[in-house]
């Protein structure tokens, strides 16, 4: 037992979630404080899971002004014009995240996530980009490792009907049931920059198609100096040149990525919310489970496709040994 | 996204969604900014503390009011001008007909008991309805989808039942603590606080000293001017005490069992409690709600904590006190509830006392809440996930995409890597009793077993029948309905308890009776087999029902063993929070007249689709590391 104990109104609030995973985590998730950058139909549900879960602070970063196409896939914001004009996405959506549970401290940071020094990011145990650019994305990575506390460290991007969700943990410790006794495991995460840097041919047999598709689209969006997420059916040829310098440099075929996953990856702007609750699910199962030291954690890629069904989890870690 | 098509069928779409607690508030949320516009929604349940923490559609000023009407107006806000109708109401309900199903187009259930997913099943069948059908428990959870001729019904495969005890385990033999909980509740809080004409074993077994079975059936009464203390010791003495002392004297039950220790009141508790507690405070306040309970002036706090001997009787005498001088009203018609604080606090100390006296280990509060509410272990997270899966099998059934159809398996732990895991569904079972109309086979005593214990155990139990009737060839020996005159209910009641084979149209070894529910549209064959003699252990109904799944074949292991399929089933069912594990062999799905000689039956591989149980192959894989 650390800390203090719960109060009678936690325990009454969390009685059925304890009985999953202890009062321990749940006084260890009590204490968490979590950082969310860009705000879309799938971080607004990762968020609502965080608040209900209980953690101890959500600090929520996105100045995009409330636009029609914010609305899309999110509950979070009432489609009122009158309410929501004037006003930053993480604005609106702090206020209604408050409401969910008052024992939650949610706040706003504003400002832009890829200008703040890394003393910014210690304040923190957990990190979420929800909507950001690949340099950004690296960037906080490496200042989140470069502290002495470990700050968990995730991206999540939805697009069409699938979701990627990307998991640094650095070297990470916990315990798991097995069978009757609690076990002690140890996992090293590679940072965000190395896993994306695995070339194309050591990754496992069968990694899925979305991972290596992503990584083009990435690329497409660096290369052109696009917003994620802003491409269009037009931009599917350059797309597609990006995609073939790519398999070449990576001396594998073209059709290790198919055309049209990327078409769907270029066209699909506006989210899926059924994928959106998925991914936004799995996200904050996750970052419980890092907070609460708890359980295998995701190593270190997940991918969901509508298409097909699966949730499948890649470890694409650098491993020269290969 | 073929958005153009998809978006039409989801505009146009009527939705039926049947429960809104943690899977309903998700669904209703994600099904509004899918896009859908037409959603109906039936829940019985108003809304409770404890599900704040994963049902967001609802707040705290919110406890008390109707789930399905809360859920709608909360989801309204966000998407102000799509239409969603509520229902306050059991599904159970009359009204909620074949026709009444029949106006949509799909039904998404997310609901928390087998009755009623049974219930829902049929009425889908009956209507031509597809069912997505859905249960979570902690972390695991599955989407599965039913569409009648095409994929199983929910029924194909049965359902583990409730867990049930011999009598005598509960009442003599207790030998784990959930005993002590079903004892405590279903027999002990019963008999004090519940309906006193109610039939309750708590005398009855427990001794074979016949000479004091008058004087025990006054020890319940309490007098009006009895001093509350004096007659909650007068109970525990008599429950904990004399009665384990008689039970005792019985030497044949305690050959090679542990002996139970008697405990009085006197041995644990001070001569008198009152100026200990004098100025008791009685109402601890948890965020506002003014809950009577028995910890506050005992100075306990944590639910968590584990009470020793002494703890438990002070609550348990507290906690009785209470209950007369604050609550003396609802006495009599009191049911155990897993959310009456006070109900769950005299469980628990009853059920540690009894426990400390077999020697069974005791456990905290919020242990025994758990195993006396059947408590669901549930999380936002797998909820809002598996929201999100049945949209998608809904989006697939509006497009009528029928061979894209899949149940979903939301795991724990990856198998092959994956966390959520799709799978073919099944073809419908040619032996579900349910959507294949096969006889049952009943093996009962039919001279020592009356018309009610058929209508009990097995009308009601086993087949979930809400309205039945019962015909034995042209002869209607039973019928359910408001609809009925005064002659035919007195006849109906007196047939109940007769013994079948002594009925107006007598039940033998080789009668064939029909068994109809008008509501659910369900008819069924049960072909009665007399049997003199049954296990009081293994089969404490005292008559077996077989027929809708084979029975796994004993000599068939030779025919292909990877053939086996295993799936998780997890529910969010009264039943149980575990997994249960199961084998069904496709190739067997055949008309149940095979003989054994015939059962080297070649199975076509075709049919089949592998799927490994996802727990044995991390297992495995544990192993191999
Ligand atoms: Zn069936």
């Amino acid at each position: 037992m650390d800390g203090e104990e719960l109060t009678e109104q936690e325990t009454a609030l969390y009685d059925r979630q304890i009985r999953v995973w202890g009062a321990n985590a749940q006084r260890r998730l009590t204490k968490s404080h979590i950082l969310v950058s860009g705000i879309k139909g799938t971080v607004t549900e990762f968020c609502k899971n965080i608040v209900l879960a209980g953690v101890g602070s959500v600090t929520l970063m996105d100045d995009r002004l409330v636009t029609e196409e914010a609305l899309n896939a999110n509950f979070l914001i009432p489609p009122d014009e009158s309410a929501y004009r004037g006003k930053t996405v993480a604005e609106i959506c702090c206020d209604s995240l408050k409401d969910f549970n008052p024992m939650v401290f949610v706040s706003v940071e504003k400002g832009d996530l890829s200008t703040r020094d890394t003393e910014f990011f210690e304040t923190f145990d957990v990190v979420v980009i929800g909507y950001g650019s690949r340099s950004t994305k690296k960037a906080v990575n490496e200042k989140c490792r470069k502290l002495s506390k470990r700050v968990a460290f995730y991206t999540v991007d939805c697009r069409d009907s699938c979701g990627e969700i990307f998991v640094d943990l650095q070297d990470y410790k916990y315990t798991k049931k097995n069978l009757e006794e609690t076990v002690e495991c140890e996992l090293n995460f590679p940072s965000f920059q190395e896993a994306i840097s695995v070339p194309w041919k050591l990754t496992p047999r069968r990694t899925v198609k979305l991972y290596f598709a992503m990584r083009v689209i990435e690329a497409f969006e660096e290369s052109e100096g696009r917003k994620p997420g802003a491409c269009s059916l037009l931009d599917l040829a350059t797309v597609l040149e990006i995609k073939k310098k790519l398999c070449e440099a990576n001396s594998v075929s073209e059709s290790h990525v198919p055309d049209s996953l990327l078409e769907r990856l270029v066209t699909g702007n506006t989210e899926f919310p059924p994928a959106c609750a998925i991914v936004g699910g799995i996200l904050a199962q996750e970052v419980i489970k890092a907070v609460s030291g708890k359980g295998d954690p995701l190593k270190n890629f997940f991918y969901f496709d509508a298409q097909d069904g699966k949730g499948v989890m890649e470890d694409i870690s650098n491993s020269l040994t290969s | 996204m073929d958005t153009q098509q998809q978006q039409s069928a989801i505009k146009g779409a009527k939705v039926l969604m049947v429960g809104a607690g943690g899977i309903g508030c998700e669904l209703l949320k994600t099904l509004a900014l899918s896009g859908f516009e037409d959603i109906h929604i039936i829940d019985m349940d108003t809304i409770e503390v404890s599900n704040l923490n994963r049902q967001f559609l609802f707040r705290r000023s919110h406890v008390g009011q109707s789930k399905a009407k809360v859920a709608r107006d909360a989801v309204l806000r966000f998407r102000p001008h799509i239409n969603i109708r509520s229902y306050h109401a059991n599904v159970k309900n009359p009204e909620f007909d074949v026709d009444f199903f029949k106006q949509f187009d799909v039904v998404l259930n997310g609901l928390d008991n087998l009755d009623a997913r049974r219930h829902v099943n049929r009425l889908c069948l009956a209507a031509d309805v597809p069912l997505v059908e859905s249960g979570t428990t902690g972390f695991l959870g599955q989407v599965t989808v039913h569409v009648k001729g095409k994929t199983e019904c929910y029924e194909c495969q049965t359902k583990p039942a409730p867990k049930t005890y011999p009598v005598c385990t509960i009442t003599s033999t207790p030998t784990k603590f959930v005993h002590c909980i079903v004892w405590a509740k279903d027999l002990l809080f019963a008999k004090l606080f519940g309906d006193k004409n109610q039939e309750n074993d708590l005398n009855v077994r427990s001794h074979n000293a016949a000479s004091s079975s008058k004087e025990k059936e006054d020890v319940f009464e309490r007098a009006e001017d009895e001093d509350i203390e004096q007659y909650g010791r007068k109970i525990y003495d008599h429950v904990f005490g004399s009665n384990i002392e008689n039970a005792l004297a019985n030497e044949e039950t305690w050959k090679n069992r542990r002996r139970p220790r008697p405990i009085y009141s006197k041995e644990v508790l001070p001569e008198s409690l009152t100026q200990q507690n004098g100025s008791a405070q009685n109402c601890s306040v948890t965020g506002g709600d003014s809950v009577i309970s028995a910890m506050p002036s005992l100075g306990l706090k944590n639910p968590q904590e584990l009470w020793g001997l002494t703890q438990n009787s002070l609550v348990f005498i507290e906690a009785l006190k209470l209950f007369f001088a604050k609550r003396k009203k609802e006495i009599g018609h009191l049911t155990f509830d897993k959310d009456d604080q006070l109900a769950v606090e005299f469980v628990t100390a009853a059920a540690n006392i009894r426990a400390e006296s077999f020697g069974i280990p005791l456990h905290s509060l919020f242990e025994a809440k758990g195993i006396a509410g059947n408590i669901v272990h549930a999380v936002a997270t797998t909820n809002a996930i598996i929201a999100g899966l049945i949209v998608i099998e809904a989006i697939k059934v509006l497009k009528k995409d029928a061979n894209k159809y899949r149940m979903t398996y939301c795991l724990e732990h990856p198998s092959r890597k994956m966390l959520l895991m799709p799978v073919e569904p099944f073809e419908p079972n040619p032996s579900c009793y349910v959507c294949s109309k096969t006889p049952l086979v009943l093996e009962i005593n039919t001279q020592k077993s009356k018309l009610r214990d058929l209508v009990d155990r097995i009308v009601t139990a086993k087949l979930g029948m809400n309205l039945p009737l019962i015909m034995h060839g042209a002869s209607l020996l039973y019928e359910v309905g408001d609809d009925l005159d005064d002659i035919m209910v007195a006849n109906y009641n007196a047939n109940l308890e007769k013994y079948l084979a002594e009925l107006p149209s007598p039940i033998v070894n080789g009668s064939s009776l029909t068994v109809e529910d008008l509501q659910q549209e369900l008819s069924c064959k049960i072909n009665v087999k007399h049997r003199e003699e049954f296990d009081e252990e293994k089969e404490p109904e005292g008559m077996v029902l077989s027929g809708w799944t084979q029975p796994p074949a004993t000599n068939g292991e030779s025919a292909s063993t990877s053939n086996n399929e295993n799936a998780v089933d997890v529910t969010e069912s009264s039943s149980g929070s575990e997994i249960a594990t199961k084998k069904r062999r496709l190739s067997e799905t055949q008309p149940e007249n095979h003989k054994k000689e015939t059962q080297n039956v070649e199975s076509d591989d075709d049919d089949f689709m592998e799927i490994e149980n996802p727990m044995l192959v991390s297992k495995k894989k544990k192993r191999v590391e």
